[in-house]
This record gives C-alpha cells, sequence and structure tokens, in this order.
C-alpha cells in the first residue's frame, strides 16, 4: 500500500498539547514523602507472611494480599546500586541534563530496589554493587526529589 | 449457537515510515480497510456485514481524548457496535475473538493506528506510564527501563556486543524484503557496534526507529469464513498476563509475565511442547537484546540460554521476526497487530519474499508497559 500522492502546498498544524494536573499523594505516599522531607528517613512497609519489605509504599502485598499499610519499617539512607544505566538522550521529562546514571538502588533493609539518579561518579567507572547513600536535597518539594540523588559512600 | 473457532480471514497493513507528515491516521486507516475490502469483499451490510469494529489507538499519540472517536467514521463503526483497545494491538485480535466466540457477532473488523511522529518526543509519552510520584520524577520511560532490563539480561545470558549487532544486521536483511518494514536499509555489525550508546548499554541502532503505521483483518465465525477467504488461519490460542507494576518489584530478566501468558496460550492451542510443534515466531522486539530475552520467555529456549540460543541458529530454526520484526520499525502500540499480520500472511503462503516453506502454526507476541510489564501470546495455525 505505497501510493504516490500530491502534498504540494499541504502543511502540518502545531499542537501544544499541556495539562498541568493535580494527583492526591495518598495516606501512605505522604507519609512517606514527609518522612524523607522532615526527618531524612526513608521508610518502607512489609509484609510479614512473606517477609518481604517494599519501598515505595504500598497499601497491600501483591502476592499474599496481606494489608500492610501500618507496617513501616525504617530503611537505611544507604544500600547498594543493582543496576543502572546512562542515559545520554535529552528529553523534557527527565529531571538532568544528559549524561547522567540512572540505577536501582536497594536500600539496606529493603527487598525491592528504588529507582533513581546516581551523581558523584563518572559514567565511565560506575558499576553494579557499589554502596551509595541518599543526599537530600536542601530545598524540599514535597516529592520523591527531597532526595536530591544518591552518591558513591 | 456460539462458534466453536474464529478465523483471521484478511490482513492489511499499511508502510511504515519515520514521519509520515503529509497524511492522517484516519488516512491511513482507510486505505487499510480499503484493501480489506478489496481482498474480501465484506460490506456493512446490517445483516450480513461488519457490525463490529475493535480499534487500537493511544490518546496521548494522538492528542485527544477518546482517541476512537477520531477514526469511527473511516472504520465504519458510525451506528455500529464500536470497541477500543487501548495501547495494544494484539489485545484487539484477542478482544474480537471473545466477541465471536460469545456469538454477539459473527464478523469483526480490527483496525489499530499509531503516528508516533507526531509528538515532541515518544518517551514524553512512556514517562507518563510511570506513577506520578516514584517513576515519572526520576525521568523513568520506555527506553531507559528498557536501557536497566538490557544490563540484567546481557549478564545473565552472557549476551555480547557483536551477538546484538547480529540480531540488528539480520533484522534489517530480513526487512529488505518486507515491503511494509520502515528501516529497510542493510547495516554492517561494525555499524551497529560503532553507533552511539543512546542508553547504556542500548546503543542507537538496537532501538527501533520512530514509526508510523496502520495495521488491519478482518476476522470471522468458523461458519462464515469461506465467504471471505479459501485460506482462514484459526486462532488457536490467546492469552495475556500483567507483571507488578514498580519496576523495582520485578525480577527484570525473569519473563514471568510472558512466561504466564505462553503457558496459557499454549494450553489452549493443545501444544505440549512448544519446541516441537512452533514453526514460525514474531516477537515484539523494540531492542535488539528483547529478542532472545522474549524467545527465553516463550519456551523455545532454555533460561539465560539467548546466547546460546542464537549461536546455534534458533533464529532460523523457529524461523523468528521473517518480518524484520519491531527493530525494523513498527508504531509501539500496534507492534503485536503487526506481529500477528504477518504470522497470519506466512500462515496463508502471502509473505511474498520473506515467506517461509511448509508452515502449520505460528505465534506472534506482544508486549506493553515498561520492560515487559505486560505480555501477550496468540497462537495461530492454518
Amino acid at each position: 500500500m505505497t501510493m504516490q500522492e500530491d502534498h504540494k502546498d499541504c502543511f502540518v498544524l502545531e499542537g501544544k498539547m499541556a495539562l498541568p494536573n493535580q494527583n492526591f499523594a495518598g495516606r501512605l505516599g505522604s507519609r512517606f514523602l514527609i518522612a524523607i522531607r522532615d526527618r531524612k528517613k526513608i521508610m518502607g512497609l512489609k509484609c510479614n507472611p512473606c517477609g518481604k519489605t517494599f519501598v515505595p509504599p504500598r497499601e497491600y502485598c501483591e502476592k499474599c494480599w496481606t494489608k500492610i499499610a501500618d507496617n513501616w519499617v525504617e530503611l537505611g539512607t544507604e544500600g547498594e546500586l543493582v543496576n543502572f544505566t546512562v542515559v545520554r538522550y535529552g528529553d523534557r521529562h527527565l529531571p538532568k541534563k544528559p549524561p547522567y546514571i540512572l540505577g536501582q538502588i536497594r536500600l539496606d533493609g529493603a527487598d525491592t530496589p528504588l529507582t533513581h539518579i546516581v551523581e558523584g561518579i563518572d559514567p565511565r567507572d560506575v558499576e553494579s554493587g557499589i554502596r551509595v547513600k541518599a543526599v537530600f536535597a536542601e530545598k524540599t518539594t514535597n516529592t520523591i526529589m527531597d532526595i536530591d540523588h544518591f552518591e558513591p559512600v | 449457537m456460539a462458534t466453536k473457532r474464529v478465523a483471521i480471514c484478511a490482513v492489511a497493513q499499511h508502510k511504515n515510515d519515520s514521519d509520515l507528515w503529509h497524511k492522517r491516521f484516519q488516512g491511513m486507516l482507510l486505505d487499510v480497510l480499503e484493501e480489506l475490502q478489496a481482498q474480501t469483499g465484506f460490506t456493512f451490510d446490517e445483516e450480513t456485514g461488519v457490525n463490529t469494529i475493535v480499534s487500537c489507538s493511544d490518546d496521548f499519540f494522538d492528542a485527544r481524548t477518546i482517541s476512537d472517536n477520531g477514526v469511527t467514521d473511516v472504520l465504519g463503526a458510525q451506528y455500529r457496535g464500536e470497541e477500543k483497545m487501548a495501547q495494544e494491538g494484539l489485545n484487539a485480535v484477542g478482544y474480537a475473538q471473545a466477541v465471536i466466540l460469545s456469538g454477539y457477532a459473527d464478523l469483526v473488523l480490527v483496525m489499530g493506528h499509531c503516528k508516533e511522529s507526531q509528538s515532541e518526543s515518544r518517551r514524553m509519552i512512556a514517562n507518563m506510564g510511570f506513577d506520578p510520584f516514584y517513576g515519572r520524577a526520576v525521568g523513568l520511560d520506555n527506553l531507559n527501563a528498557a536501557a536497566l532490563q538490557a544490563r540484567a539480561y546481557m549478564k545473565k545470558a552472557g549476551l555480547t556486543e557483536e551477538q546484538l549487532a547480529g540480531i540488528v544486521v539480520r533484522a534489517r536483511q530480513f526487512a529488505a524484503r518486507n515491503p511494509y518494514a520502515n528501516a529497510r536499509e542493510i547495516v554492517e555489525a561494525g555499524t551497529v557496534i560503532a553507533s552511539p550508546q543512546l542508553c547504556d548499554p542500548i546503543r542507537q541502532l538496537h532501538a527501533y526507529p520512530v514509526s508510523d503505521g496502520a495495521v488491519g483483518m478482518l476476522l470471522a465465525s468458523e461458519e462464515r469464513a469461506a465467504e471471505f477467504t479459501d485460506k482462514p488461519v484459526w486462532i488457536a490460542g490467546f492469552a495475556n498476563c500483567m507483571d507488578s507494576y514498580f519496576l523495582g518489584d520485578r525480577d527484570l530478566t525473569a519473563n514471568f509475565a510472558l512466561k504466564q501468558a505462553a503457558g496459557r496460550a499454549y494450553r489452549k492451542a493443545g501444544i505440549a511442547d512448544p519446541k516441537k510443534e512452533i514453526g514460525l515466531v514474531e516477537v515484539m522486539d523494540a531492542y535488539a537484546y528483547q529478542q532472545p530475552l522474549w524467545l527465553e520467555g516463550l519456551g523455545l529456549c532454555g533460561d539465560g540460554k539467548g546466547a546460546r540460543f542464537l549461536d546455534q541458529g534458533g533464529q532460523e530454526k523457529y524461523r523468528v521476526n521473517l518480518s524484520g520484526g519491531m527493530l525494523a520499525g513498527n508504531p509501539v502500540i500496534i507492534a503485536g497487530l503487526y506481529r500477528a499480520a504477518e504470522a497470519a500472511l506466512q500462515l496463508k503462503g502471502e509473505a511474498g519474499e520473506r515467506q517461509a516453506p511448509d508452515l502449520h502454526r505460528a505465534v506472534a507476541h506482544s508486549t506493553t508497559g515498561a520492560a515487559g510489564q505486560f505480555h501477550s501470546v496468540l497462537i495461530l495455525e492454518r
């Protein structure tokens, strides 16, 4: 289906779809973010039957459906970089200018790694398995970016 | 009385292109629809024609809400049963199958479209698929999530740069024989290996090109299929499975959802050992590393054995992606529908220069969500 079509004097219209919006951070999400913002603590939720500690927070264990909403545990602000990539393209949804490291960090006490930015190390030198620590933002925004980034211990 | 089997009677594909600026997606769909009509002679008659249409589109890519409403007229869906499968084309086939099996309709038109070129960045759209609190804020999108999976999988399977390059080189060789493919230029392995890192370890040529496309098919009950084709392709099984939402909750190399989906689809199709019973596979390989990873999930290759599978000629044994695959360029939301269309053409013996001989059964695979969160598997047979 390849037809030769005449598109002389045809043009495209530019659209500018943008819709600033709000999302309720949730009862658990608010507590999680407030702990980061006010106490520089990263909290997880533990499922006792599974023995598994989750971050980010959620109300139920997805495996056994146990309600874990009140079973908060304090995680370390340090952990292991278990996986990473180096973002080398630019886009408006990205929080940093390229190149920068996006990593999966398994915090001490957590079973599920958190995805976040890693700085303080050259992208050429980074490798999985290194220890990293959270660097908290000086100017807080009530978002996960109240952890500004992680950097090598 | 409800039918027992559902046939794909005909398929039609719009050629994939990186920037069809001079064509609206409505026009692309109309071309596809008219080709289906030319092939089968179907009408929109209230008694004997198509009265149910399942479309597939994405509101963000179309930059409007209720994106199916933007195409109802050109699909003949005005005044008829109209359903939308948001963002996942292969599931539109599953939906159409269910509609026919239920007895609600005996003829269903499936039509999908997407113009990735219309948006500033397809990655910005993918970013909106993540949760607003923890995922979007750190800039997660389909590419960087895939890059995390690529690193983990390359380590597990021992996949090398040379093997990744080989996947791309082979994809282009097949794409050159597929008049509907987007990236049809032959590339050398050295060019792939020398292409810049986009998101380590994914290089520019490991990633599918921005693509615009449209694809459609006519499905019918067993009783009516012969009215529209003398070479029906039967749906033997369809299944899907959704993995955990948060990236960190998943083992990115375990193929949990794909194994579940494949297992269910094989059971429905009565397939005990896919390694012995599958003649051709079309997998949705948006990035080169995904081809062996998804083949592991489909059970055609052992766990973590993707690299050896490539070296031992597994791609030719199972006739993997003779279309060129998604690496040669299909829009993300309908790449699975293209996979099904190509598998159906092969079973009909209408795949032109890319035709494989002696086929009985084929698999079409599709995935959506970051790093393969959701997988669908369709088994087709002659």
